[in-house]
C-alpha cells in the first residue's frame, strides 16, 4: 500500500473555480512549485500507468478522469467522451483485464494499472479481430460509441469464457452459454445512438465463432 | 467538480481516523456513484481518501457456516463467486439484474450499500431537495413521481434506495461490519443499517463520521428457491420500478424484501408470515401503511404481482 502521495502545489486558489476545470484538467503544463512538509496538500498528483504496453507518468488535476487523462493527456483520442457519467459506455477501457467506464474513475487511482485502450487493441494494417468484424459486418454508422462498443466486445467474450454470469443465464452454478441472448445482456452498457446494434451483433457474434 | 486534494489510505483505522478529522472528506473506493455525483456538484468534497488498497476485497467463509464479503469486493466478483452462486443464489442474481457489465466490474460491496438515490430532483441542483440540502423543501413530492417511494415516506423525502444488492442481503439477514474512528468495531443488522427519511432524508444510514465498512456478512444458507424479479423500464440497464427478492421454502414459508417502493430495502415480519397464504396477503401486509401518489400507485398493484410471480416460479 502506498503512503499518501506528496506532490507539488499548485495554484490552489485557481483550481477552486470549476469554471476553470476544463481548461485545467486538460493542461499538463500547470506550473508546480515545490512544496515543504507538512504544507497543505496538493490538488495534483503525479500518476504512472502503463498504457497499451507503454508507460507514461503525468502529472494530473486530482479531478482528471481517466478518460481525460488518456485522451487530453496521451492523446489517446481513440477513446471517446459521450455522457461523462457512465451511462453510454463510449468510454469503454480495459484497466487490469477489465473494463470499465473510464469516465467514472480517477486518473490518480491507477497508479501502475496496466490499461489498454483501443488503439491497443489494434491498428490500421494490423486490426484486432473484432476490429476487423466491425468493419466488415458495418457495425456502425457515426462511429462515435465505435471503440467502446469494441472494447466492450472483446472484453463481453473474456467474461462468458471466464464463466462470468450475468442476468439471462438460467442456470448460475453451470457455465453461461455463449448465445446471442447473452451477449445482447452484456453489452447492454453501451449505446448507439445511431441504432447499428444488429451489425454490431454480427460482428460480435462471428468473432465468438457461434450462431446461436 | 469543484478541487480536492487527495490520499490512499493505508489502514482501515487510518482511513478512519483521517475522515473523522475532516467533515469535507469522502471515502472512494469504485467511485461509480461519488464522481457522476461530485461532477455534478451534488457532492462536492473538498478532499478524498482513496480506499482501494486497504486489502478488504476477500469473500472468506465464517465461523458460523455463512460468508464474510469484503467491503471492496466488486460486483462481479461477488455475482461470480462460486459460494454465493450456489448457496446465495439471490444474491448473484439481484447483482446481476443492475447496472451494467463495466460498472459492475468496478463497484464494490459497501458503495452498493451506500449509493444514492436516483431521485431526478435529487440530481438537478437547481430545485429543492432536502437530502442535498437539509430543510429546502422536497420537490418531488406535487412533482412527477412515478419512479418514487410509496411506503416509510415522510413529508420531507419520498426517494427510493436504488440498489438491487441490498434487496438481497435484507432478505438474507446481512450484517454490516465497520470500524469506528476511535478503531472499535460493530456489527450493523441490515435492517438497521439504512434509515427512513423522518425529518432528515440527508442521514442515509447510522454510520457515524469517518466509520469505515469493512465487511458484509451473511448468515449460514438457508436453501429454498432463491429468486429475484426485477421490473423495469427496460430489459437490462435500468433501475427498478419494482423488485421482489425472495427465498421460498418448500413448505411455502420464506424471507422476501421488495426494492424500488422506500427509502430502504422494504421487509416486514408479519408480511413474511403471510407468504403461504399467498402473493395478495402478503402484499397487503407488506403494503399496509403506504401512502402512494397518483403517479406511482401503479406500484401497489405491481408489487403484489410481481410477487405472484415469484411465488409461481418457486413452486414450479
Amino acid at each position: 500500500m502506498a503512503s499518501p502521495i506528496h506532490l507539488e502545489l499548485s495554484r490552489p486558489q485557481l483550481l477552486i473555480s470549476s469554471v476553470v476545470t476544463s481548461v485545467v484538467t486538460g493542461t499538463a503544463a500547470e506550473a508546480a512549485t515545490a512544496q515543504s512538509p507538512g504544507a497543505e496538500m496538493p490538488q495534483n498528483s503525479k500518476v504512472s500507468m502503463i498504457v497499451n504496453d507503454e508507460r507514461h507518468e503525468i502529472e494530473v488535476d486530482n479531478r482528471t478522469s481517466l478518460l481525460d487523462a488518456l485522451r487530453e493527456h496521451l492523446r489517446l483520442t481513440g477513446t471517446k467522451k459521450g455522457c461523462d457519467h457512465g451511462q453510454c459506455g463510449a468510454c469503454t477501457v480495459m484497466v487490469e483485464g477489465r473494463r470499465i467506464n473510464s469516465c467514472l474513475t480517477l486518473a490518480v487511482m491507477h497508479q501502475g494499472d496496466e490499461i489498454t485502450t483501443i488503439e491497443g487493441l489494434g491498428e490500421p494494417g494490423n486490426l484486432h479481430p473484432m476490429q476487423a468484424a466491425f468493419v466488415k459486418h458495418d457495425g456502425f454508422q457515426c462511429g462515435y460509441c465505435t471503440p467502446g462498443q469494441i472494447c466492450s466486445a472483446v472484453a463481453v467474450l473474456e467474461e462468458i469464457k471466464a464463466g462470468i454470469p450475468s442476468h439471462v443465464t438460467s442456470d448460475i452454478t453451470a457455465a453461461a452459454p455463449l448465445t446471442t441472448t447473452e451477449i445482447r445482456e452484456r453489452m447492454s452498457g453501451n449505446i448507439c445512438r445511431c441504432g447499428a446494434y444488429s451489425n454490431i451483433m454480427d460482428a460480435i457474434v462471428e468473432v465468438a465463432g457461434t450462431r446461436a | 467538480m469543484r478541487a480536492f486534494t487527495y490520499e490512499r489510505a493505508s489502514s482501515v483505522e487510518a482511513a478512519a481516523k483521517a475522515a473523522a478529522s475532516n467533515s469535507q472528506a469522502r471515502f472512494i473506493a469504485g467511485g461509480t456513484n461519488l464522481l457522476d455525483l461530485m461532477k455534478l456538484e451534488i457532492e462536492t468534497p473538498t478532499h478524498l481518501i482513496d480506499i482501494n488498497g486497504l486489502g478488504v476485497d476477500k469473500i472468506e467463509g465464517t465461523q458460523e457456516g455463512g460468508v464474510r464479503i469484503g467491503a471492496l469486493v466488486r460486483n462481479t466478483d461477488l455475482a461470480a463467486h462460486e459460494t454465493i452462486r450456489r448457496d446465495y443464489g439471490l444474491l448473484s442474481r439481484a447483482l446481476l439484474a443492475g447496472a451494467s457489465g463495466q460498472l459492475r466490474n468496478k463497484a464494490t460491496t459497501a458503495g452498493n450499500l451506500l449509493q444514492r438515490t436516483r431521485c431526478p430532483y435529487f440530481y438537478d441542483t437547481n430545485q429543492p431537495c432536502n437530502k442535498r440540502q437539509q430543510g429546502s423543501g422536497c420537490s418531488a413530492i406535487g412533482g412527477f413521481t412515478r419512479q418514487h417511494a410509496v411506503v416509510g415516506t415522510s413529508d420531507a423525502c419520498i426517494a427510493t434506495h436504488p440498489s438491487d444488492m441490498a434487496v438481497a442481503m435484507r432478505a438474507l439477514d446481512a450484517v454490516v461490519e465497520t470500524v469506528k474512528a476511535d478503531g472499535s468495531r460493530r456489527s450493523v443488522p441490515i435492517e438497521d443499517f439504512h434509515r427512513l427519511p423522518g425529518d432528515t432524508p440527508h442521514i442515509e444510514t447510522v454510520l457515524e463520521a469517518g466509520e469505515v465498512v469493512t465487511a458484509v456478512t451473511l448468515p449460514p444458507p438457508v436453501g429454498g428457491k432463491q429468486i429475484y424479479r426485477k421490473v423495469r423500464d427496460r430489459a437490462s440497464y435500468a433501475f427498478a420500478l419494482v423488485s421482489v427478492g425472495a427465498v421460498i421454502q418448500s413448505d411455502g414459508t420464506g424471507q422476501v424484501a421488495v426494492g424500488g417502493i422506500a427509502h430502504k430495502p422494504w421487509r416486514i415480519a408479519t408480511a413474511e408470515a403471510e407468504l403461504p397464504r399467498g402473493a395478495k396477503s402478503t402484499a397487503d401486509a407488506l403494503l399496509a401503511d403506504a401512502r402512494p401518489t397518483e403517479q406511482n400507485r401503479f406500484k401497489i398493484d405491481l408489487v403484489r404481482r410481481t410477487l405472484g410471480a415469484v411465488l409461481t416460479e418457486a413452486r414450479g
